[in-house]
């Protein structure tokens, strides 16, 4: 009976925010009371569908740049060849991650102009810790025995990672990649300010003309957006997981 | 038939494997017996390269085993290690076609092969082809294991405590298995295991090895009549020897002419059961009978005391 209570809350907010996005005159009425002086509740300087999508572009291409590269990473430093590189890989990741997104946009913006650019360097420096992280931790905590097993087997070593290690950390990586696409999602906002389209150009419009409307629908669509979208990838994850039976690690 | 020769393996300072000699015969099961540190598993590990000796040869039929690449020896010897080590990720059929898989046979194949190792390890092939280990009890997994070892008709068996994670009952009935297996198909098993009662069990020869040096090397009845030192007495346990000994041979092979009433004993059970049953029952003799129920004899507590007796 309880079950599908969370499924059905998760459906009404997908349906809402569809219908939010697509539809966004339907709401007039619950922002109106938000705006001052007669200003528009509703944002009216292009559509919010095509922010939400071109958003979502952005994070899907930070994120797939920054899984490749940090999996690339974290396989290398787990041979045998590539061992002496770990601390040197651990170093560069976490800068990525303590280096403010803000700091990255401004260094980056003289160096490739405004735009998209900027914001997606920044996303794909800041997404690679978590990845990087999750990847390192999977390779190497594979179950002794089953490795043990794999080169009894005669499995060379390549065979041993993409048949055994790889698919075993799988839960793992996208525990990593989950982080690192809601941190993303987020963090997208403020490519705005350097003329990135994405949904942060709604909250910034809606500051620069004291419209807490504006502001609000902005912040609203990415948390739907990242709730969502962290639902669907634990989902998989456990999907993963139970496929191996492991018991599902908690969120 | 594999010839290991002056082997030594040695990690830094520590020697875990000294200077061991021993010759195994084809389509014979040799126990490796040792406490934990003695080396056993590192014996094992390098017949089929997974670890190398820091020196001495080993070969297998003749041939150096350091003469094909590693991953493609351990392809053509079986391996089998405690807690079975099955993927996770992969059904019971994916798991057993593994080797198979790897040396490239065709799908048609690989399916009957999985099917003819399922069915003789008594799994139901449609029921559990398609099944995750964890979905499988820790017998069932043990027999998985065994079969994807098996897979690929390998001459040599290497199994390392394979039935460690087992409950006594399965433990047996795994046991029975293995040298049900081993007739069928000839096999050479060389298995660790640091459980005396095991070994005399299921050995043809047996290895004792002790901080690294093979100590005696010799068959089951030889081991328990004429223990090479204090460390293998300790091991087979003084108190348990006569009937260790009695439960190497038949009750065929003691059976006595005459008549004995109540219930009889098969003459293929092992001694040990038949004084057992004896002394339970309170009888100074029973029958024997054939395998066709024909009556062979008798055998009585008395003729089996004998045999219990250290032999001179």
């Amino acid at each position: 009976m309880k079950a599908w209570i969370p499924l059905l809350l998760r459906f009404c907010l997908l349906v809402l925010l569809i219908a939010f996005l697509t539809n966004p005159l339907w709401f007039e009425p619950l922002l109106k009371p938000l705006t001052q002086n007669g200003a528009p509740a509703i944002y009216n300087q292009g559509s919010l569908l095509s922010l939400a999508l071109l958003h979502l572009r952005t994070v899907a291409i930070a994120t797939v740049a920054a899984m490749v590269v940090a999996v690339a990473l974290a396989i290398l430093v787990t041979r045998p060849v590539g061992a002496e590189f770990l601390p040197l890989s651990r170093s560069l990741v976490n800068i990525g991650q303590t280096f403010p997104p803000v700091a990255v946009l401004a260094l980056a913006v003289p160096a490739v102009g405004f735009g998209e650019k900027p914001t997606l360097i920044a996303l794909f420096l800041y997404g690679l810790l978590p990845i990087f992280e999750n990847t390192l931790t999977g390779l190497t905590t594979t179950p002794a025995n089953i490795v043990e097993a794999a080169r009894g087997a005669g499995m060379t070593g390549w065979q041993r990672l993409l048949k055994v290690e790889l698919p075993l950390s799988v839960p793992v990586m996208l525990a990593g990649i989950r982080l690192s696409v809601v941190i993303s999602l987020a963090t997208a906002t403020i490519g705005s300010t350097v003329a990135a389209k994405t949904l942060g150009e709604v909250i910034i419009a809606g500051l620069q003309s004291n419209n807490l409307a504006f502001v609000l629908q902005g912040g609203l669509i990415v948390a739907a957006l990242a709730v969502l979208i962290y639902d669907a990838l634990s989902a998989l994850e456990r999907m993963a997981a139970r496929r191996m039976g492991q018991v599902a690690q908690a969120a | 038939m594999i010839e290991i020769e002056h082997v030594t393996k040695r990690y830094g300072e520590t020697t875990v494997v000294d200077d061991v000699s021993m010759v195994i015969e084809p389509r014979t099961v040799t126990v490796i017996v040792g406490t934990s540190g003695s080396g056993k598993t590192t014996l094992l590990r390098m017949i089929n390269r997974l670890v190398e000796p820091t020196s001495g040869t080993i070969k297998l039929d003749g041939t150096d085993n350091r003469s094909v690449p590693g991953h493609e020896l351990r392809r053509s010897i079986g391996y089998a290690i405690q807690g079975n080590g099955l993927f996770p990720h992969r059904t019971v059929a994916q798991n057993i076609a593994t080797v198979p898989a790897l040396l490239g046979w065709d799908t048609g194949r690989i399916n009957g092969r999985v099917d003819e190792l399922l069915s003789l390890l008594q799994l139901d092939p449609a029921a559990f082809g398609p099944r995750y280990p964890h979905e499988l009890s820790g017998g069932q997994q043990q027999r998985v294991g065994v079969a994807r070892a098996l897979a690929a008709e390998p001459n040599v068996l290497l199994m390392d405590e394979p039935f460690g994670a087992l409950d006594p009952i399965i433990r047996t009935k795994a046991q029975e298995d293995l040298l049900a297996i081993q007739k069928r198909f000839g096999t050479t098993i060389i298995l660790v295991t640091h459980d005396m009662e095991e070994a005399v069990h299921l050995g043809d020869r047996i290895a004792v090895m002790d901080a690294g040096r093979l100590i005696q090397y010799a068959t089951p009845a030889e081991i328990l009549a004429r223990p090479a030192n204090d460390f293998v007495e300790t091991l087979i346990g003084a108190s348990d020897r006569p009937f260790k000994l009695l439960s190497l041979g038949t009750v065929g092979a003691a059976v006595e002419p005459g008549q004995a009433l109540g219930e009889g004993i098969r003459a293929e059970a092992s001694q040990r059961d038949a004084l057992a049953e004896l002394l339970w029952s309170g009888r100074a003799a029973m029958p024997v009978t054939a395998k066709d129920g024909s009556a062979l004899g008798r055998v009585t507590v008395e003729g089996l005391l004998k045999r219990a007796a250290r032999p001179q």
